[in-house]
């Protein structure tokens, strides 16, 4: 075994125990941020695959903005943990054959009888100063102009309908408009009532007390 | 420069579409509420011109862009003028009941216009991520769509558990997309194909890799065991947004799974095939007996989709690569299942008004004694989702009973009749409460004549293509037989 071999022995250990440790920690809080240490070990790997660029961009996004997002919102939402986890010992006796079975055949499949280097050829080995993000970009906006135009649908759909199901016109809103106020006259405000004038009669108590102090 | 000409002029029914739809988008900001009807107006328009621009671009060959992901063939021209009428249709169907309930907005219309731009793509993907990607923006549109009566508790409820599972079933297609990649090194389909034929092929992993894509398609298309969402979804959602997914959708849905087991995966027939028979014989049983059950007919519909999905399985299960009839039969059978189902949600919507939704079986009580013409189309309309001759529904059936039979399961056939004979009880069960019980109701019928016009052509197409369904079915046999080729 070569270094990378340890490494990716490393790095993939981490990995299925942090991905272990996202379903079962009982905090939300934990869990999330085993997922971060999850990404991290990801884009591990990632690099030793030479996918510089997909590693780094992996970090800053999944762990510099979507994963810190993700922490608050999980920190200001007030989580039931009993409520996540009733019927969970009910499910058990089902899904856990089931899990079972599934990851046993995938584990059939999923080894070095059909994926070792002897079925899969080695990777091509670049010549040095090969730049693996301007490939990526070249290959982004030449091969795959299709679904990276789609994509960008997709992000403006996923726009609109935030904006759709969470805008409403609020009936307390407080909100003026600068280009009525200033346009108000006097007329608008105040109303001139005649009125009769009330005179104030001076009581006789009030004359006593005067001429007592 | 030739090259990228071509590759618009394939995909320029989508870019017409997607301009438009951002259009309409930017116009709403626009507009005055009294005068939304050009949103309306505008959208019908739109569905007009990609019609006119599918048909005068159609060359009858089979044309590829954008190195190779995307197709123009006659499959998926003729399946995009389905999907523009049908979501035209549910445009006339929808507008009176989405602005009785505040969501006759702009970005209604817009969303309605992304999924079917979504629809387009799944339509004319030739590549694992192009068909992923049409997928997740119908996906995504729908999801908002459901949610968009965001006061309504159940809509909301069905937006959540309708978006978990379309994510989950979303992962179980990539993953299995990806061990077909791993196995065959190509995402694209006609190499995909390609690689297969010539046995450069790792057997176990490509199994593995089908089972996760089939299951993925079943959760999408709702078969058996993978159908947990769509009686709660077809519940919880606004019935205009039901009769959408219930309808239009399948359409893309069905051209998605040809192009992803029938054109790709042709060499592992044998494989999923399999599959196929026993989703199709779980379906047909679960969805006929389950809809016998219940009272409120959205619930009704969405089992009684469960099981037309099955018989449309049975149609796609008859393909062998010598025979692509069964393709035909299959895609005959959706375009009239859409039909039948646009015509179906049309009724209920006619029948809900401003407060009340007609959603059980008893608000239609008495239907003939209120409005004699649509209780006489409801027959029609539930007559041929029986698969009572002479109506299309019947034909639909008889296709796809008639391919299985030539693929040689006769087993399948005989199982198929009888459960055709148990779904047929809830189905004329709706025709004896609507003529020979008392209303419960005696509210007028809403008039809006353009919606009561379309609605009676409508469920008279499926009279009249039901006496002469001839046409249609040649168009079918035609357009599969130019594309899998």
């Amino acid at each position: 075994m070569i270094f990378q071999d340890y490494v990716f022995y490393v790095l993939a250990a981490i990995l299925l125990f942090a991905g272990f440790r996202v379903i079962t920690a009982r905090n939300p809080v934990h869990a999330a941020l085993f997922l971060v240490l999850a990404f991290f070990t990801a884009a591990g790997i990632w690099l030793l695959l030479e996918a510089e660029f997909l590693a780094i961009a992996l970090v800053l996004v999944y762990v510099g903005a979507v994963m810190v997002l993700f922490l608050f919102v999980v920190m200001m939402l007030d989580i039931n943990l009993d409520r996540l986890r009733e019927g969970f010992w009910e499910a058990l006796p089902i899904a856990l054959p089931i899990g079972v079975l599934v990851a046993l055949e995938m584990v059939m499949i999923l080894g070095a009888k059909h994926f070792g280097s002897a079925r899969v050829s080695p990777p091509v080995q670049h010549l040095q100063g090969y730049s693996n993000t301007a490939e990526l970009g070249h290959q982004l906006y030449s091969v795959y102009l299709l679904p990276f135009e789609l994509a960008s649908v997709i992000l403006l759909v996923a726009i609109v309908s935030a904006i759709a199901l969470t805008l409403r016109d609020r009936k307390d809103s407080k909100f003026l408009d600068p280009a009525k106020q200033v346009v108000v006259k006097r007329i608008d405000r105040i109303r001139m009532v005649s009125m009769p004038a009330d005179i104030e009669e001076v009581s006789e108590n009030e004359t006593d007390r005067k001429e007592k102090s | 420069m030739n090259g990228i000409q071509s590759d618009l002029l394939n995909a320029l029914p989508e870019i017409f579409v997607l301009v438009m739809a951002m259009f309409i988008l930017i116009l709403d900001l626009f507009l005055k509420s009294e005068n939304r009807i050009a949103i309306f107006l505008l959208s019908q328009i739109t569905l007009l011109g990609a019609a006119f621009i599918t048909i005068f671009t159609y060359t009858g060959g089979v044309g590829y862009s954008f190195s190779g992901m995307f197709v123009d063939d006659p499959l998926a021209n003729a399946v995009k003028l389905m999907i523009y009428l049908s979501t035209s249709i549910m445009m006339f169907y929808t507008r009176s009941y989405i602005s009785l309930r505040g969501m006759f907005r702009g970005e209604f219309y817009s969303l309605i216009l992304f999924a079917m731009l979504g629809m387009m793509i799944m339509v004319s993907g030739q590549h694992f991520l192009t068909l992923y990607m049409g997928l997740e923006l119908l996906s995504l549109c729908l999801y908002s769509l459901v949610a968009m009566d965001r006061d309504n508790f159940h809509a909301t409820e069905a937006a959540m558990k309708y978006f978990v599972l379309g994510a989950l079933a979303s992962g179980m297609l990539l993953y299995g997309m990806s061990m077909l990649y791993g196995a065959t090194g190509s995402l694209n389909i006609t190499d995909v194909a390609n690689a297969l034929q010539n046995n450069a092929q790792d057997h176990p992993v490509l199994i593995l890799g089908l089972v996760f894509v089939v299951a993925g398609l079943a959760f999408k298309l709702g078969a058996v065991p993978f159908h947990m969402w769509v009686p709660d979804v077809y519940q919880g959602a606004p019935t205009a947004i039901t009769l959408f997914i219930g309808s239009v959708t399948k359409l893309a849905a069905f051209v998605f799974v040809v192009r992803l087991l029938v054109q790709g995966l042709s060499v592992l027939v044998v494989d999923w095939q399999g599959m196929l028979i026993i989703m199709s014989v779980l379906s047909i049983a679960l969805g006929n007996v389950t809809a016998i059950a219940q009272t409120n007919i959205k619930r009704m519909f969405a089992y009684s989709t469960i099981s037309h999905i099955g018989y449309l399985l049975l149609g796609i299960l008859s393909y062998s690569p010598t025979n692509p009839n069964g393709i035909a039969a299959a895609m005959f059978y959706v375009a009239s299942y859409v039909l039948m189902t646009l015509a179906g949600f049309g009724m209920i919507l006619l029948l809900s008004r401003k407060g009340f939704e007609a959603e059980n079986i008893e608000d239609l009580k008495g239907l003939n004694q209120r409005s004699p013409w649509f209780a006489f189309m409801m027959l029609i309309t539930m007559f041929s989702m029986a698969g009572v001759p002479p109506t299309l529904g019947f034909y639909a059936k008889f296709s796809v009973l008639q391919s299985a039979l030539q693929a040689g399961f006769v087993w399948l056939v005989v199982y198929a009749v009888l459960m055709a004979v148990i779904g047929a009880f809830y189905y004329l069960r709706i025709v004896k409460v609507m003529y020979f019980d008392e209303p419960l109701d005696h509210h007028e019928i809403r008039n809006y004549p353009e919606m009561n016009m379309v609605l009676s052509a409508n469920a008279l197409g499926l009279l009249i293509l039901g006496l002469m369904p001839q046409r249609l079915m040649d168009i079918c046999a035609y357009v599969v037989v130019r594309s899998l080729q």
